[in-house]
């Protein structure tokens, strides 16, 4: 789950972490208040759940707050459309108003999980302020890592060795080591995926601090942790993924298809796309609709394509094995009896109690194209969403 | 022969009253699955499916001498049940509870670096040795006993591959689904490498997907220690990069992630590489031919 930048300041601030003075703002005349108050130039930053906003005119300097209120309203309401978001881009509804910093040196930090060795790993840069993916490309010597011992913790001399490798100088050793066992001690506290703060300033004034800040949390973990759960901010989603998620389809990616796949399993839904492709046709969404015990998730995925108008054909392919066949048939049963479905359904079945699935459609009477297995499955399906008949 | 699980194996269920650890339990009982032990602390002392209850494993273990164990215990709990297990000695650990926390995770990898436990999973099908040992979710009915060796991230993508396999008539030493995660306890390489070792096993299928790069590393091992063929699929070649395609390994990030990355290293390791996934079975008939004819 991601935040907004102000949120993980605010978390970072919490933890000890420097950040700039600033306000978060949903109008420009709060924006200009706040930059009265903040005096001096400050710093309006689009709050998205995206990166690139510098190049793409989502952060923008002020001299003075009428200045500001300007540039904010014509920031505020807007969509902005980043290389990392959709051509429609994501909403801008808050902008985070901060004193301008003067930067001496920019630095980057981050924390993430290294899976090869299955520990968290710290990875500072003395080239910061850029896409660190470039920078490993082009210059890997400049990216230093330190493995994190999970019985031990981030430990002082690894922040030496970390300040000490980005050659800081003397004074700054020790409060950037400080701050790089504060990220640490943030990470493991909340269950974050990535802790990443890019650029980490030294200031003229020979301070160091968090410029940017950006939190991503394990959506496993979010069960012990209602506070970081309610600052997901749904507007910057996916409407469709938005309203599967409300309805409890947890698994649900939307593409740009026209077949609506229910499937269970992550690695047999993404085969399924892959066959479709190959069938010469185009998935409408990515759905692993998981461990099925009740009927619910069935007819929670049934409203999501009824709901979809790119739908033009609908692709069961279960395989059971935790997830229950008869189950996923009576819940496409009951999605029948709740709501009207007009597009062609094809349903290939196979696995754990198939036959009393396959029974349970059959008594039911509703119509659906039967497919033998997989590849069929994505014939018809590819077909009838053609409009063909089978 | 067959890998990991057979006939001696003695299995304990961690979780064994809960919804899916009952239904299942039975299931792997009618397969044939030697059932020795079931924990679920505060039940001990009890019987359920005609398999006693432990409060503890390490009582489990003593009264019962289990030398693997299954676990059906939610996320939010299955690392302690992890690490209860790998105290208690026992050799094979086959977690299936999806959802555990990443950071719970890093802390069993911790405990168990230096111990003697091989975790299979989280987030896994578990394994069969067909007509042996079944100490998983899969639907024992599609297997057939025989020396084809396979190897996944995925559940259900196995079940489709299996029944393939088995429609050809084509039968398998042992099936081990390693699970989605990000850090999975065994790795493609861990099993190759048995499947390399085992007699039985003439053929290996290894099914990847997106994300990560434990197919890069499978293809380094084959290329380097494997002389056995193998057949190979990788799931997510039309999966738009940066998303998360439900298993949390199956994620782009970095070019290394991607199925055309992936697809090539295992082709250029020697893999013979199924273009669809409705023809991985097929694919292996192919390469058993040819490899019959020639060795």
């Amino acid at each position: 789950m991601k935040i907004h930048e102000y949120q993980a300041k605010a978390l970072m601030s919490e933890f000890g972490i420097p950040i700039p003075q600033g306000a978060v703002a949903t109008s420009a005349a709060e924006v200009k208040k706040i930059a009265a108050e903040l005096g001096g130039r400050v710093a309006i930053k689009a709050q998205v759940y995206a990166g690139g906003r510098g190049k793409a005119g989502g952060i923008k300097v002020a001299g003075s707050p009428e200045e500001a209120e300007t540039l904010a309203a014509q920031m505020l309401g807007t969509r902005l459309v980043t290389h990392q978001t959709a051509t429609e881009g994501v909403p801008v509804s808050k902008v985070l108003v901060e004193k301008a910093v003067s930067v001496q040196q920019e630095l980057y930090l981050s924390i993430v999980v290294a899976t090869a060795n299955r520990m968290s790993v710290m990875m500072a840069s003395e080239a910061g302020g850029m896409d660190i993916e470039e920078v490993a490309r082009t210059s890997p010597e400049k990216i230093l890592l330190e493995y994190i011992d999970r019985a031990t913790g981030f430990q002082a001399f690894q922040g030496r060795k970390l300040a000490y490798g980005m050659n800081l100088s003397q004074n700054l050793i020790r409060p950037a080591a400080n701050l790089m066992a504060n990220l640490y001690r943030l990470f493991q506290a909340k269950d974050c995926s990535l802790a990443e703060i890019n650029p980490l300033v030294v200031t003229t004034d020979g301070e160091i601090m968090a410029l940017d800040a950006k939190l991503n949390f394990d959506d496993n973990a979010l069960f012990r942790h209602s506070d970081i759960e309610q600052l997901h901010d749904v507007e910057q989603e996916d409407p469709l993924e938005v309203k599967a998620n409300e309805l409890g389809v947890k698994n649900y990616i939307k593409m740009d298809g026209n077949i609506g796949c229910l499937v269970n399993g992550a690695g047999l839904a993404m085969a399924v796309m892959d066959l479709i492709t190959l069938a010469g046709g185009r998935p409408a969404n990515f759905l692993d609709i998981g461990t099925v015990n009740n009927t619910d998730r069935v007819v929670a995925a049934f409203k999501v394509f009824t709901t979809d108008p790119s739908v033009k054909a609908i692709l069961v392919n279960i395989f059971g094995g935790i997830a229950r066949v008869d189950v996923i048939a009576q819940g496409i049963v009951e999605a029948h009896h709740q709501m009207d479905i007009p597009q062609p359904l094809v349903i290939r079945l196979a696995g754990t109690n198939v036959d009393e699935g396959k029974s349970i459609l059959a008594e039911s009477g509703i119509k659906f194209i039967e497919a033998t297995n997989f590849l069929d499955a994505a014939s018809k399906a590819v077909a009838a969403a053609k409009g063909e008949r089978n | 022969m067959s890998i990991l699980i057979d006939k001696k194996t003695r299995l304990l269920v961690q979780g064994i009253t809960g919804g899916e650890g009952s239904f299942h339990t039975q299931r792997c009982i009618e397969y044939g699955s030697n059932v020795v032990a079931g924990v679920t602390p505060g039940k001990g002392g009890s019987e359920t499916l005609g398999v006693p209850i432990f409060n503890t494993v390490e009582t489990a273990v003593e009264k019962t001498q289990a030398n693997a164990s299954i676990i059906f215990v939610p996320a939010a709990f299955a690392a302690d049940a992890i690490l209860e297990a790998v105290d208690a000695g026992i050799p094979l650990v086959v977690c299936i509870t999806e959802g555990i926390p990443v950071l719970d995770m890093v802390m069993v990898h911790n405990y168990l670096r230096g111990k003697q436990t091989r975790l299979i999973g989280p987030n896994c099908p578990g394994l069969i040795s067909p007509g042996k040992c079944k100490a998983g979710l899969m639907a024992g009915e599609i297997h057939l006993p025989g020396n084809i060796g396979v190897v996944s991230r995925s559940g259900t993508l196995t079940y489709e591959t299996v029944a393939q396999l088995t429609s050809l008539g084509i039968g398998q030493s042992t099936c081990v689904g390693i699970g989605g995660d990000p850090l999975p306890g065994t790795t493609f390489v861990d099993i190759l490498e048995l499947f390399q070792k085992d007699k039985e096993t003439k053929a290996v299928v290894l099914i990847g997907e997106i994300g990560g790069i434990a197919e890069q590393d499978a293809a380094d091992f084959i290329k380097k220690k494997m002389n056995k063929p193998v057949v190979a699929f990788v799931a997510g070649a039309t999966a738009p990069p940066g998303r998360r395609m439900g298993h949390a390994g199956a994620i782009i990030s970095g070019s290394s992630g991607r199925a055309q990355d992936k697809i090539a290293a295992l082709a250029a390791a020697g893999a013979t590489i199924a273009s669809s996934p409705a023809e991985i079975g097929l694919t292996m008939r192919k390469v058993l031919q040819k490899w019959d004819a020639t060795h």
